[in-house]
């Protein structure tokens, strides 16, 4: 009944070896072979690990290579351990019929990276989620304020150091 | 290309300020359908700018779902989309069990279309209903929810609730359907059709309505996609795309159905692009009544899914199975995915991280209302402010899911 599982490259080296032909991951290497620092296909799903300050650079890239449509984005808070944010961009294709996944890691002092407002207006919404709720913030984002708190709320509740209960 | 939404609008634009007014509409507003708020900059009755205001319903469910164990989050899912439930526990379903890799039998995955292909009638009916009432043609209402009382029925049959069900579970579904159920669907479906010629009578050839929703709220392709607009709304723009078909899930594959596009863009093409799709989800539920194959509902894992009620009675181990699922869970292989589906509003994903112990380390869930609220202003801009109201109700957005 499931569709079958192709088997996990765990790492860098194994996609490159496995899915050399794979549009999205032709398409990181003829532009930027540096920025891609890991890379992994589990569960059926290709990650690509990018370097924080190429991430909007990257995702036009791909964007150009047929993975046209912006569907979701968020983060994952991973304290205590170093580097403590890490961001999926998880981006469809319409041509080729498939998502994948584009990471960044971010460390916890002032944690910042550039916007991709301007290559899909859809992250805008997104973006201003990420920063109300992990305190992320967005280089060059045209309104970054908090979307779903009250805009004098202290603190940002996704964060694994913000209890379930609140601060009462 | 178009911009999402721009910045909060606190008083009119720099040189209008004698010409231009900013107005607010909601949250308390009818046709907001819940606690949306807009402020909106107008020139007379000509719309400028807009800007949403939203959270208003926001309950931090993301949150709560990191202090629950996986098989507690289902009836939180529920409560996001609450006018298309089963979509929402289906999504979350299958993201855990490819997490699991767990293999669900095949009675449990027809059922699953089977209900969720009826939650999207449900969805649709609300809208219907909801869309008329704010043009000003009340009586659809009463007949859209007329039908949509049948499929409450039919769900308080198969899982005991009407709106929250939480039927679809982890490993399969909470119950057997009930004896009579595929026969009832059956009746159900069979009067189906006619009803919606019934709508399409009241709406299609109604000049009003035809007014009001013709040429209003043009969204283009490039557009639709920029902006991350799904579903209906995306068809209608002339993005042949539907996760169902392109992208198949719990066994989509297997039924055969056509996928209505439009290219015009506007209200109507949304208004005629969900009637023939419920059309087509008729057509899906006749083929799933055809075929439903026999078996189990659950998958058979043991340590995962809940024992019968009478094996646990009668067997030591099922005792305990039950009460280590209860008390500690079960734990799930630490890795991430994310499972996108064809949810009756358009695209819904779950991203689950697992980080190996039994409660999900993050889940993130990507709901098709948030980000078509970004492609509001575009819709808008320059039509009367009469329009905003269509425009709201023609890309059928749920406040639970975009405050979640």
């Amino acid at each position: 009944m499931a569709v079958a599982v192709k088997p996990t490259l765990a790492d860098k080296a194994a996609v490159l070896a496995g899915l050399p032909e794979h549009p999205a991951v032709k398409a990181i290497l003829a532009w930027n072979a540096d920025a891609l620092t890991d890379a992994k296909f589990d569960f059926n799903e290709l990650t690509l690990t990018i370097a924080p300050e190429q991430i909007r650079a990257a995702l036009a890239t791909v964007q150009a290579a047929g993975y046209n449509f912006f569907e979701d984005m968020t983060a994952v808070d991973w304290f205590p351990s170093s580097p403590r944010f890490q961001l999926s961009y998880h981006i469809l294709s319409h041509p080729f019929k498939e998502h994948i996944r584009l990471r960044v890691l971010l460390d916890e002092a002032d944690p910042s990276v550039e916007s991709i407002v301007s290559v899909w207006p859809a992250a805008n919404f997104y973006e201003r989620e990420v920063f109300d709720l992990f305190g992320i913030r967005f280089e060059g984002h045209p309104n970054l304020r908090r979307i779903l708190l009250p805009d004098d709320w202290k603190g940002h509740p996704l964060r694994k150091d913000y209890p379930v209960e609140g601060y009462r | 290309m178009a911009e999402s939404a721009g910045m909060p609008i606190l008083e009119p634009a720099e040189g209008a300020h004698d010409q231009h007014m900013v107005i607010n509409m909601g949250p308390q507003h009818p046709a907001t359908h819940g606690v949306l708020r807009l402020v909106l900059e107008i020139d007379g009755e000509i719309v400028v700018r807009i800007y949403p205001e939203i959270g208003y319903l926001h309950t931090g469910i993301e949150k709560t779902c990191e202090a629950k164990f996986y098989q507690q989050v289902v009836p939180l899912t529920d409560r996001i989309n609450y006018l298309d439930p089963l979509s929402n526990n289906l999504c979350y379903a299958l993201a855990v069990e490819k997490l699991l890799g767990l293999e669900i039998p095949a009675k449990a995955t027809w059922m699953r279309v089977l209900m969720a292909e009826l939650s999207r009638l449900n969805s649709h009916l609300i809208w219907l209903g909801t869309h008329a009432m704010d043009i000003g043609a009340l009586t659809v209402f009463l007949y859209t929810f007329r039908e949509r009382e049948e499929i409450l029925r039919l769900f308080e049959a198969v899982a005991g609730q009407r709106m929250m069900l939480s039927y679809i579970r982890i490993g399969g579904l909470a119950l057997e359907p009930p004896l009579d159920f595929l026969d009832r669907v059956q009746a159900f479906i069979h009067t189906f059709p006619e009803k919606i010629d019934e709508y399409s009578n009241l709406l299609t050839g109604n000049p009003i309505f035809r007014n009001r929703l013709k040429g209003v709220g043009y969204l283009s392709a490039e557009d639709a996609i920029a902006l991350g607009v799904t579903g209906p709304p995306m068809r209608a723009s002339g993005v042949d795309f539907d996760v169902r078909r392109d992208i198949p899930y719990c066994g989509y594959e297997k039924f055969q159905f056509q996928v209505p596009i439009s290219t015009d863009g506007d209200c109507w093409a949304r208004y005629e692009v969900r009637l023939v799709e419920m059309r087509e989800s008729v057509k899906i539920i006749q083929q799933v009544l055809d075929g439903m194959p026999e078996g189990p509902v659950k998958a058979d894992a043991p340590k995962i899914v809940l024992p019968d009620r009478e094996k646990m009675k009668t067997q030591m181990e099922a005792l305990i199975h039950h009460f280590k699922i209860v008390t500690e869970g079960f734990e799930v292989p630490a890795g991430e995915v994310y499972q996108s589906i064809e949810a009756g509003h358009g695209q819904t994903g779950y991203y689950v991280v697992s980080d190996g112990t039994a409660k999900p380390y993050r889940v993130h869930m990507r709901y098709p209302s948030f980000t078509t609220l970004q492609a509001l202003e575009t819709m808008c801009k320059g039509r009367m402010l009469a329009d905003v109201v269509a425009v709201i109700g023609s890309i059928d957005i749920v406040l639970g899911e975009i405050d979640r």
